[in-house]
């Protein structure tokens, strides 16, 4: 469970897998997340094990999710927008057009 | 467990831990272990640890035929024998343990980027192939039959060359159910346990690693690069140096790639490997940005679509090479029993290591058309470059 240390910041509000949520300005889409509860990003294509913000600094790749229809986007390294939406959960994305299917 | 010599002639007091030790638990000492466990042997691996370098995690994964053997075709004979056992191999091991490994078979292309880069390709593999008929098919395939088969290549692509006996595997699968393979048919595995020295005791073996020692009745040398310190202790030779190879992959994609080529391909789970790069470097299996950009263009241009795709991990990972690319198998003259495996295509010679070197050992000969592989055939070469 993560608690914001700083609130009153700019609110933004984007979408988590069709939800409404409030984040901040300055949060990155990882920091939305789990703020919002979201611990599980996505779960791993051989065990299913969940995986989430692990490194938090862009090294691990632990935290792909999708943001506005493309997916395998670091959470951690993209700051959140007003209107973004963000799909929990691996998408394998076409290779040609880089969406998700 | 330990089985004693009911005359109590044998020289080894206490009677052999197991019928062969296997000293290395890669890819090509488990293919063997597993070959030898098979048979009803009793078999001891003995590895190092987490730290090794371990060929086995950071290979390509083809199980490759094409363009092998140019300088000996036995090699090319030897490698499409083991291409050709791959299937019953996978299948067998499939069924032991569960995993699927995600072996394929469609054929494999090498994509030319200039027509000179094509005409010397060709001519090599025709070459092979006039010493080497059986061994060596291939098919020079134009532009437009290579837009065929594989509808993403770039305005730059001349054309290339297929081989239909080429194929891959998810390797790291491979791996892991040669382990449970090996173990659950009574193999023992000990990791950790680095060998110091081999010595011939009483017709058979005394090995002493960094915790214990062990007594065996054969000695399977699969040390990879370790393979150049043990092997004098037996009276064999195995002048092997490191080459490092770099490789990246990329996130997970719809599958858009249907034939593995020689330095790309599209795994089981949809990443797309790119690499090989061939560098004289030591025992350095660091990535460099510099080299993995020059791979990734060359990538981008025989694929376009790549450029947009991201890289997900890159790695370094250090070949086994003999001086002429090519296996070594030995056995000893001076310490009968003492028998030496190594080659830096553990992945597509898997099946034949299994299948045949194991049987072999088992019973203590190495079939004769393997001679040409003997190290002898470098005397006078200097051990490492």
């Amino acid at each position: 469970m993560f608690l914001r240390l700083h609130r009153g910041g700019t609110p933004v509000t984007v979408s988590i897998d069709g939800r409404a949520v409030e984040a901040q300005a300055g949060d990155s889409v990882a920091a939305a997340l789990l703020a919002a509860g979201v611990s599980t990003f996505r779960r791993t294509a051989k065990s299913g094990a969940a995986r989430g913000a692990y490194c938090g600094m862009g090294v691990c790749f632990e935290c792909l999710v999708t943001v506005d229809g493309i997916p395998n986007q670091q959470a951690c390294l993209i700051p959140v927008a007003a209107g973004m939406a963000i799909i929990t959960g691996q998408a394998v994305p076409d290779p040609v057009t880089r969406r998700a299917p | 467990m330990t089985s004693r010599d009911p005359s109590g002639a044998g020289a080894v007091s206490h009677g052999p831990d197991a019928d062969v030790a296997v000293i290395g638990g890669g890819v090509v000492g488990m293919s063997i272990a597993y070959g030898l466990g098979r048979m009803g042997q009793r078999v001891i691996v003995l590895d190092e640890g987490d730290v090794a370098h371990r060929a086995s995690r950071g290979n390509f994964a083809l199980i490759w035929v094409q363009g092998k053997g140019l300088n000996l075709p036995d090699y090319a004979v030897w490698t499409l024998k083991s291409a050709d056992l791959w299937a019953g191999f996978a299948g067998e091991l499939e069924r032991r343990t569960g995993e699927s490994l995600a072996y394929s078979r469609p054929g494999g292309f090498m994509t030319a980027l200039s027509d000179q880069e094509l005409d010397t390709r060709v001519s090599d593999l025709s070459r092979l192939h006039n010493r080497s008929p059986e061994a060596a098919r291939f098919e020079q395939v134009d532009r437009a039959g290579m837009k065929a088969m594989l509808p993403e290549i770039g305005p730059e692509v001349v054309g290339g060359t297929y081989c239909p006996a080429d194929g891959h595997v998810n390797s790291l699968r491979l791996f892991s159910a040669l382990h449970q393979a090996t173990i659950s048919g009574g193999a023992r595995y000990r990791p950790n346990a680095p060998v110091e020295t081999v010595e011939a005791r009483g017709g058979g073996f005394r090995i002493v690693t960094a915790q214990s020692e062990v007594h065996a009745g054969k000695v399977v040398l699969a040390a990879g690069l370790g393979n150049a310190r043990l092997a004098p202790m037996v009276g064999l030779d195995a002048p092997v140096r490191p080459q490092r190879g770099q490789v990246m992959v990329t996130e997970k994609l719809a599958p858009f790639l249907r034939y593995p080529c020689l330095t790309v391909r599209q795994t089981d789970e949809g990443g797309v490997m790119i690499g090989d790069s061939k560098e004289e470097v030591g025992f350095d299996s660091a990535s460099h940005h510099a080299v993995l950009a020059a791979i990734a263009a060359r990538a981008i241009r025989t694929f376009p679509l790549l450029g947009r795709a991201r890289v997900v991990r890159s790695w370094g990972a250090l070949r086994v090479m003999s001086p002429d690319g090519m296996p070594i198998y030995d056995q000893s003259e001076t310490c009968p029993g003492a028998f030496l495996v190594t080659c830096h295509s553990g992945i597509t010679l898997a099946a034949a290591h299994a299948d045949v070197i194991a049987p072999a050992i088992a019973e203590g000969r190495l079939p004769a058309g393997l001679a040409v592989f003997s190290a002898r055939r470098f005397s006078g070469v200097s051990a490492v470059a």
